[in-house]
């Protein structure tokens, strides 16, 4: 997972307090010689400034990356969505538009097909209970995030992609509890970010549920690869790409 | 040259970066005339089967593809594309396919329990000896996404992927090719075969 300020790849810890990664380009570069199975490229300002995610930003890493690539960042209409697809990714990502308007899933499935159509929720952890968080407005939301993903699901979602923003960017492993809950209510893949820390933390993340798992930090700060994720995977049985 | 037809259905742009990497001389034509200049014809296509016929006999493709394969030169489908070259689909209705060879595609869903349809992701391939997959080894892994898979006579297939049940993931008759998975997506494996399809160009 990849996150961006428009231009520029971002570090971030729990999605604020930044540090300045460089080009997307070379950071994609890389990752498509370390053998990763998809790329999702998130441009956390773009719902902010009410725009969508640069469309040659999209275009230049497509043209380096042999795998699936899966883009967000301010994705509001069918439109955004054709966009994404002909600069070359092949899902989207759509997360503020979603709070919103929960109906745009059901559009641009319709339009474009489940397979393409990917609901990103951020979650914080407050109290002991979980929020959806609004990244855009910067607030939690007031809306049961169980029943909202089951929403989510019922409108034609293909994936459910789960950004734990209390553990993003922490390193201090997922939240095991919150990727059992929503697995157990949907049936549609999840992919879980936020928190990996180790390579022994993807194959919790798999167990409790997720189909999936995206990492970002563990890749820039430490010297794990996401080969090496996916040797401790398969040491303990899950089915991998090596 | 290879000659890329789009068929105004998905993003071929995939496909191109691919062939510009791996060095390939190739244009991308909406022209039907196109197809006498190429020494090589990639059909990809993502969507609907009918649509896609339909769109290939509104542009005057249909004839020229058929025409085109009497040459004995190569020709590659990717995903809709490979299930184009079939006699039908459960997903066409009346609409015949190009019939280049024989067999149908046929709906996962009603194949597959327990599985989720469409079938997206990772799979790993069970591989015959041919020259389109020279350099791919057994157990190699390829990116689908597809809710149809095609049906036909075991000499065609070139190779199968386990999802539930063997799909047909890969066919060769004759000069005529076609791979379900997206190789375009595939990392060095889908890389190898577009690298192996052009050698044949």
């Amino acid at each position: 997972m990849v996150l961006i300020d428009g231009f520029s790849v971002l570090k971030t810890i729990n999605f604020s307090s930044r540090r300045n990664l460089g080009s997307p380009v070379t950071v994609a570069r890389t990752y498509n010689t370390r053998n990763i199975d998809e790329l999702i490229l998130l441009d956390i300002d773009a719902s902010k400034q009410n725009r969508a995610i640069d469309k040659f930003t999209i275009m230049d890493i497509a043209t380096e990356l042999f795998m699936p690539l899966t883009v967000g960042g301010g994705i509001k209409t069918t439109k955004d969505i054709e966009m994404a697809l002909k600069m070359g990714a092949d899902k989207v990502a759509i997360n503020s538009e979603v709070l919103r308007k929960p109906s745009i899933i059901r559009e641009a499935a319709q339009e474009f097909g489940q397979q393409c159509i990917t609901v990103s929720i951020d979650i914080k952890k407050v109290s002991n209970s979980y929020k959806i968080y609004s990244h855009t407005h910067g607030l939690l939301l007031d809306l049961c995030l169980f029943d909202f993903c089951k929403q989510v699901e019922q409108l034609g979602a293909g994936e459910l992609l789960i950004n734990n923003v209390s553990q993003d960017g922490l390193m201090e492993g997922p939240d095991l509890a919150l990727i059992t809950l929503i697995t157990n209510l949907v049936t549609i893949p999840v992919i879980a970010a936020g928190g990996i820390s180790a390579p022994s933390d993807c194959t919790q993340v798999i167990e409790a549920g997720a189909l999936a798992v995206a990492a970002a930090s563990i890749f820039h700060f430490t010297s794990y690869t996401p080969n090496e994720c996916k040797e401790s995977m398969k040491a303990n049985g899950i089915s991998v790409r090596l | 040259m290879i000659v890329v037809i789009d068929n105004k259905m998905g993003n071929i742009r995939s496909v191109t970066n691919a062939l510009s990497v791996l060095g390939a001389e190739y244009i991308v034509t909406q022209q039907p005339s196109d197809l006498a200049k190429a020494d090589g014809v990639i059909l990809p296509g993502v969507g609907h089967f009918q649509k896609a016929m339909f769109n290939l006999n509104q542009a005057g493709f249909t004839e020229e593809i058929v025409n085109y394969s009497k040459l004995g030169k190569p020709l590659l489908g990717i995903c809709l594309g490979m299930q184009l070259l079939f006699d039908s689909s459960e997903e066409g209705g009346s609409q015949r396919g190009l019939s280049l060879i024989e067999g149908k595609v046929l709906s996962l869903k009603k194949r597959v329990n327990n599985l989720a349809v469409p079938h997206i992701g990772w799979n790993d391939l069970k591989i015959k000896k041919s020259i389109l997959l020279g350099g791919v080894s057994d157990g190699d892994c390829a990116y689908f996404v597809h809710s149809y898979a095609v049906s036909t006579v075991e000499q065609n297939v070139i190779a199968t992927t386990d999802y539930g049940l063997d799909i047909v993931a890969a066919v060769e008759k004759g000069h005529i090719y076609g791979v379900q998975f997206h190789p375009e997506k595939s990392q060095s494996s889908g890389l190898k075969i577009l690298g192996n399809f052009i050698k044949l160009c």
